[in-house]
C-alpha cells in the first residue's frame, strides 16, 4: 500500500468530481428534495372527507358531529339531504366516511334511551379504514360514558369505578408527530440511495472510459485504487449529511436528541458498509447500466426491508432474515436511536458492529473480484 | 552474448475460451530495438502487448520483460515498462499536467523529480504549453503525444505502445515517429503493433503476426530478401486478359489490381521471358518492370503459402 | 435522363453545433469510376458518406446522387445504392447466411432471386464454408466480406464504403479491392473512405480530406505531380533516423519525412540536391542512393496541410 499512489487517486477523482458540475449539483440537492418529499410521507389517516346525513338535527346531534370533527380524523364536508345522496357521495369516492343520524336521536339521547349512530367507512383501503373505525368506535364508548355520568350526576349519584384504566404515554415523541419518526428515517434511506450512486460508477465507468487498461497497468493496487475513489465520496457523503440535518431542523423542525458528533462517527461505519456494495456492484458491472440494475436489488429491500416505512417485526421472519444483510437496517436503528431516543455506543455497539463487519465483508469482496486483468 | 535482452517469450499460448490469440509465439528483442508487430486486426497484437504488460496471463509459456516473468512478478514487470493501450488511458476531464501527475503519482515518482521531468518531457514532445488545457479539447495527435508522455513519466526501460498512429493525420504521424526514434536515441526499448506495413519498415526488427501465429520475424531487409522470385508492376491491354493468362503460369505466384496497374509476384527465369509470353497471348504491354518488394508483398506471400 | 455523375456535391456543407465537419464540399463521381477519399480520424470522412447515403442532412449545399436529391429523395437514394458503414450493421448472433438473406430481403429482392444473389455471394467471398457460422464467431476479415455482401446483394449502382479494410490482413486486402474494381468495371460508382495512404494507389481518383475540406482531389498521379512544391529527393541510408535530425536544419530542406526504410527530402531548390547529399555524409551519415522521386502522396499530404495550417 503505497501513500503516494492513493493520494495520486485521490486527487484526480477530486479534480474529476469538481469539473462534473451537474452530477455534483445533482448529487447534492438531490438529498434534500428526497428528504422534503418523503418527509410528508406519513402514516396517519387525518381529514378524512366525512358525509352526514341528519335529517332532524338537534343540540345532541351537532355535538356529536363537532366530537367527530375534533378528533380530527373526520372532516364533514357534506351534508347528505336524504339517504341517496350519502350514498352517491361514498360511491363516487367524494367522502370516505359516511354518518347516518336517525330522526330520533335527539329525544333518545335526552331521554336517556339507547341511541343508534351508523358510520360507514369505505374500506378499499382496509389499514386506514380499521382506524377510522376504531377511532370512530372509541368516540362512542367515550361519549356513552360521558352521557352516563351526566345521567348519574343529574340523579345524584356517583359514577362507578372503571374496571380497568390503560394510561398511555406516547415516550420520545410526545406530541405523536409523525416527521419526528419518518425524518430520521428518511435520513437513512436518502443516505443509502446517495452512497449507492456516488460509488455504482466507480469502476465500471473507468471501464467504459477505456482508461481502465492504462489504469490497471500501472503498478496501482486494487485497493489503493478503491480507497481513493472512496475517500472524496465520503467526503461528500458527510456534505450531504450535514445538508439533511439542516433541512431536517430548519423545514421540519426535528433537531438530534443525542449526540450529533457521535451520529457523524457513526454515520462512517455505515459509510464503510454501503460504499463497499456500491463498489463490489460496479466491479462485477461490465456497464454502468448493469450496475444501475444490480443496485435496484439493494435499493429496493432497503425501503421495504430495512424498517424505515414499515415496523421490521410486521415482516415474515424469511424476509426479517434478508433485511439482516442490508446496511441501513442498522443504521436505520443507530439514527433512530440518536436522533429521537438521544441514546449512545452503549445501546448502538451491536448494529455499529454489524455494520463493520458487513461492510468488511462486501469490501474484501469487492477487493477480491477486482482483478487486475482485462479478461 | 553482449545484447542484452528486453523482451522474451517463449512458448506463448493464451486462449479465450476456444479462440487462440497467441499460438506458441517464440521471440526475443533486444535492448534498445524499435520492434514492431504488424498484423490484421484479431491477429494477436493487443493481446501480445497485454501479456507483455502483466495485463493478460498467458495460458501456456511465459514471457519475461528485462528478466522478470510476466507469470510470477506482473507488478515488478509493470514497474518497469510503459505502456499506451490502443484506447489510451487519458482522462479527457483532466488538464494535460494533471494527467501526467497522476501517472507519476501512481509510479511513484519522486515529487523532486516530477516537476522537471515533466517539464522536459513536454518539451521534448512539442506540448510545451499545453499543460493547462483540458485533455479532451486537445488534438489526436496531442493526446497522442500526451499518452506517451504519462507512459514515460517513471522513465521506463521498455516502452509497449500498440497502434499508436492508427487513424491519425499524417503530420501527426510524422511527429510522433520523430518522438519515438527520439526515445530510440535514449537507449529506450520500443516494442509497437502497427496495422501499416509501411511503418513496419522503420523497424529495427519485424514480426508479421497472422492469427496468433508468427509468420516472420526478421529486419525489414532480411524479409523483403526472403521473398523468392521478384515483384513486377504491369500496365497492359487487355487487362483482364492480361491477368487471367498470367495466372494460369506456375511461376506466378499472384496478380494483384492496384489502380491502374497490377503487381505481379513472378519466380520465373527474367521479365523479358514473361513479357515475351505475354505478348505472344496477344496483351499489348505497355509497362513490365521490377518494383522493390515491399513488406505487404512479403506478407501477401507468406500468406499465400500458408493457405 | 441521362446523368453523367453517379455522385454530385456542390458545396456540401455539414455542422454539428459549432463543429463544422464537412466544409463546403464539392465533387462529382462519374459511373465506373472508385473514388477515394483519404483523410485522418476526424476529417469528415464518414459525414460526408452519410450526407450521400441520405441518412444525414446537409446543413447547406446540395447532393445529388444518381439526379436524386439527397434531401427529398432519399428512400429513393437508399433503394439504389449499397452502403457498408464502418460500424457494421450486421448481427452477431444471427448465421452469416441469415445476415445475407435479411439484407436481400431488407431491399424487397424476390425469394429465388435472393437465393441466387445470397449463394453467388457466398461463393465469390470464400464465405460459403462460414455460411452457418454466427457473425460473433466469424474472424474480423471475414466480417468485412459479409458486410460488403449485405450491400451489394440487390446490385446497387452506387457503393458507398466507409473505411471497408480496416482490420483485413494484406492478402484479404488485395481480393478485396479487386472485387472493388470488379464492381466498377461493370458501371458502379465506388466511393470508399480510408485512413491508410498506402490504399490510395487502389483508387482511379482521390480527394484529401482534412478538417472537413477537399485540400486535393485528382488522379493519384496528378495529385503526386502537382501536389507539393518542390522537389523530391529519395535517400537510402542505415540510419535513416539519424538522417532525419542531421537534415532538418539544412536550410534548402522544406521537409523530411521516412517512407518505409528511405528518407524523402522535399527541396525548396532541386539544385540544392547535391550540397544536401554531400552535408549528410560530412555529417557521418553513409547515403547509399539518391534518387529524385514524384513525392509521395503522403508527402504532398503533409504539405497541403502544413501549408494550410501555416496560412490559417
Amino acid at each position: 500500500m503505497s501513500g503516494r499512489r492513493l493520494w495520486g487517486v485521490v486527487r484526480k477523482e477530486v479534480a474529476q468530481l469538481r469539473r462534473d458540475r451537474r452530477t455534483l449539483v445533482t448529487m447534492l440537492t438531490l438529498p434534500v428534495v428526497q428528504l422534503v418529499l418523503y418527509g410528508y410521507l406519513t402514516n396517519e389517516v387525518l381529514h378524512q372527507p366525512t358525509a352526514v346525513w341528519d335529517p332532524v338535527p338537534s343540540a345532541e346531534s351537532r355535538a356529536l358531529v363537532a366530537a367527530l370533527e375534533n378528533t380530527r380524523y373526520f372532516a364533514v364536508r357534506y351534508r347528505a339531504r336524504n339517504l341517496q345522496e350519502l350514498e352517491r357521495l361514498l360511491d363516487s369516492g367524494r367522502a370516505r366516511v359516511g354518518v347516518v343520524v336517525p330522526p330520533d336521536y335527539g329525544q333518545r339521547v335526552r331521554a336517556g334511551l339507547p341511541a343508534t349512530v351508523l358510520v360507514v367507512v369505505d374500506a378499499s383501503d382496509a389499514t386506514s379504514a380499521r382506524v377510522l373505525l376504531q377511532v370512530a368506535q372509541g368516540l362512542g364508548v367515550r361519549l356513552s360514558q360521558d352521557l352516563q355520568v351526566r345521567t348519574l350526576a343529574r340523579r345524584g349519584q356517583r359514577p362507578p369505578p372503571q374496571p380497568v384504566e390503560v394510561r398511555a404515554r406516547a415516550w420520545y415523541n410526545p406530541d405523536l408527530r409523525s416527521q419526528v419518526f419518518i425524518v430520521p428515517g428518511v435520513l437513512g434511506a436518502v443516505m443509502q440511495f446517495v452512497t449507492t450512486f456516488l460509488t455504482l460508477g466507480t469502476i465500471v465507468r473507468e471501464r467504459e472510459l477505456g482508461t481502465f487498461e492504462q489504469l490497471v497497468a500501472t503498478p496501482l493496487r486494487p485497493v489503493e485504487l478503491m480507497l481513493g475513489k472512496l475517500l472524496p465520496l465520503v467526503g461528500l457523503a458527510y456534505l450531504n449529511l450535514t445538508f439533511i440535518l439542516l433541512v431536517a431542523w430548519v423545514w421540519f423542525g426535528v433537531t438530534v436528541k443525542g449526540s450529533p458528533v457521535l451520529l457523524y462517527i457513526l454515520t462512517f461505519a455505515f459509510f464503510f458498509s454501503s460504499l463497499g456494495l456500491g463498489t463490489l456492484i460496479s466491479t462485477v458491472s461490465r456497464t454502468f447500466l448493469q450496475a444501475a440494475q444490480l443496485a435496484q436489488l439493494i435499493l429496493l429491500p432497503s425501503i421495504l426491508l430495512s424498517g424505515f416505512l414499515f415496523p421490521r417485526e410486521s415482516l415474515p421472519p424469511f424476509l426479517q432474515y434478508v433485511g439482516l444483510a442490508i446496511p441501513l437496517t442498522y443504521y436505520v436503528t443507530v439514527v433512530r436511536g440518536i436522533f429521537i431516543k438521544g441514546v449512545g455506543l452503549e445501546v448502538l455497539w451491536p448494529q455499529v458492529l454489524a455494520l463493520l463487519a458487513l461492510g468488511i465483508v462486501v469490501f474484501g469482496a469487492a477487493i477480491v473480484r477486482f482483478q487486475k486483468k482485462l479478461d | 552474448m553482449t545484447e542484452q535482452v528486453a523482451v522474451r517469450c517463449a512458448g506463448l499460448v493464451r486462449r479465450f475460451g476456444p479462440r487462440v490469440a497467441l499460438d506458441h509465439l517464440d521471440l526475443e528483442v533486444a535492448s534498445g530495438e524499435v520492434f514492431v508487430v504488424v498484423g490484421p486486426d484479431g491477429a494477436g497484437k493487443s493481446t501480445l502487448l497485454r501479456v507483455l504488460c502483466g495485463l493478460s496471463e498467458p495460458t501456456e509459456g511465459d514471457a519475461w520483460v528485462l528478466g522478470k516473468s510476466v507469470r510470477r512478478e506482473p507488478e515488478a514487470v509493470r514497474e518497469r515498462v510503459g505502456y499506451v493501450p490502443q484506447q489510451v488511458g487519458l482522462y479527457g476531464d483532466l488538464t494535460a499536467w494533471e494527467n501526467l501527475r497522476l501517472y507519476a503519482d501512481l509510479y511513484r515518482v519522486p515529487r523532486a523529480a516530477f516537476e522537471t521531468r515533466a517539464r522536459s518531457l513536454l518539451r521534448e514532445l512539442r506540448l510545451a504549453g499545453v499543460e493547462g488545457r483540458i485533455t479532451a479539447a486537445l488534438s489526436g495527435g496531442m493526446r497522442q503525444k500526451l499518452a506517451l508522455a504519462c507512459a514515460l513519466v517513471h522513465r521506463p526501460q521498455v516502452l509497449l505502445l500498440d497502434e499508436p498512429t492508427a487513424g491519425v493525420d499524417p503530420v501527426s504521424r510524422r511527429q510522433f515517429w520523430r518522438a519515438l526514434y527520439d526515445l530510440h536515441r535514449q537507449g529506450i526499448t520500443l516494442v509497437l503493433t502497427t496495422p501499416y506495413l509501411d511503418e513496419a519498415e522503420r523497424a529495427s526488427r519485424v514480426a508479421l503476426l497472422h492469427r496468433g501465429r508468427l509468420v516472420a520475424c526478421d529486419d525489414p531487409r532480411g524479409l523483403r530478401g526472403s521473398l523468392p522470385g521478384c515483384v513486377l508492376e504491369l500496365v497492359a491491354q487487355p487487362r483482364a486478359h492480361a491477368r487471367s493468362v498470367l495466372r494460369a503460369r506456375s511461376d506466378v505466384r499472384g496478380v494483384y489490381v492496384f489502380g491502374d496497374r497490377d503487381r505481379v509476384w513472378y519466380t520465373g527465369p527474367d521479365v523479358g521471358t514473361l513479357r515475351r509470353f505475354l505478348e505472344g497471348e496477344g496483351v499489348r504491354v505497355e509497362i513490365l518492370r521490377p518494383v522493390p518488394p515491399s513488406l505487404e508483398d512479403v506478407f501477401v506471400a507468406r500468406l499465400s503459402e500458408g493457405a | 435522363m441521362h446523368v453523367p455523375f453517379a455522385v454530385r456535391a456542390v458545396e456540401l456543407t455539414r455542422r454539428f453545433g459549432d463543429v463544422v465537419a464537412v466544409d463546403r464540399v464539392t465533387f462529382a463521381i462519374p459511373r465506373g469510376e472508385v473514388w477515394g477519399v483519404l483523410g485522418p480520424n476526424g476529417a469528415g470522412k464518414s459525414t460526408t458518406v452519410r450526407m450521400l447515403c441520405g441518412i444525414l442532412d446537409p446543413t447547406e449545399g446540395r447532393a445529388e446522387v444518381l439526379g436524386l436529391d439527397v434531401r427529398r429523395d432519399r428512400e429513393a437514394i437508399k433503394q439504389r445504392i449499397g452502403y457498408v458503414s464502418q460500424r457494421f450493421g450486421l448481427w452477431p448472433d444471427l448465421t452469416v447466411r441469415e445476415n445475407l438473406e435479411f439484407y436481400a430481403r431488407a431491399y424487397g429482392l424476390p425469394g429465388a432471386e435472393a437465393r441466387r444473389q445470397v449463394e453467388g455471394w457466398l461463393g465469390r467471398s470464400e464465405l460459403a464454408e462460414w455460411a452457418h457460422q454466427r457473425v460473433a464467431a466469424l474472424p474480423a476479415g471475414f466480417r468485412q466480406w459479409l458486410a460488403l455482401g449485405c450491400a451489394v446483394l440487390h446490385r446497387p449502382a452506387v457503393l458507398f464504403l466507409d473505411e471497408p479494410t480496416a482490420g483485413v490482413d494484406p492478402l484479404s486486402r488485395r481480393r478485396f479491392w479487386e472485387l472493388i474494381h470488379h464492381f466498377a468495371k461493370e458501371g458502379t460508382a465506388v466511393l470508399v473512405t480510408t485512413h491508410a495512404m498506402d490504399e490510395a494507389a487502389h483508387c482511379d481518383r482521390l480527394a484529401f480530406l482534412y478538417g472537413g475540406r477537399i485540400v486535393a482531389q485528382g488522379k493519384p498521379e496528378e495529385i503526386r505531380r502537382t501536389g507539393a512544391d518542390g522537389a523530391v529527393l529519395e535517400i537510402q541510408t542505415d540510419r535513416p533516423a539519424e538522417a532525419l535530425r542531421v537534415v532538418e536544419g539544412h536550410p534548402a530542406v522544406r521537409d523530411a519525412g521516412l517512407h518505409g526504410a528511405a528518407v524523402h527530402l522535399v527541396l525548396r531548390d532541386p539544385e540544392a540536391a547535391e550540397s544536401v547529399v554531400g552535408f549528410l555524409r560530412q555529417q557521418g551519415i553513409p547515403v547509399h542512393s539518391v534518387a529524385a522521386v514524384l513525392p509521395s502522396l503522403e508527402d504532398v499530404f503533409v504539405h497541403l496541410v502544413e501549408a494550410l495550417e501555416g496560412g490559417a
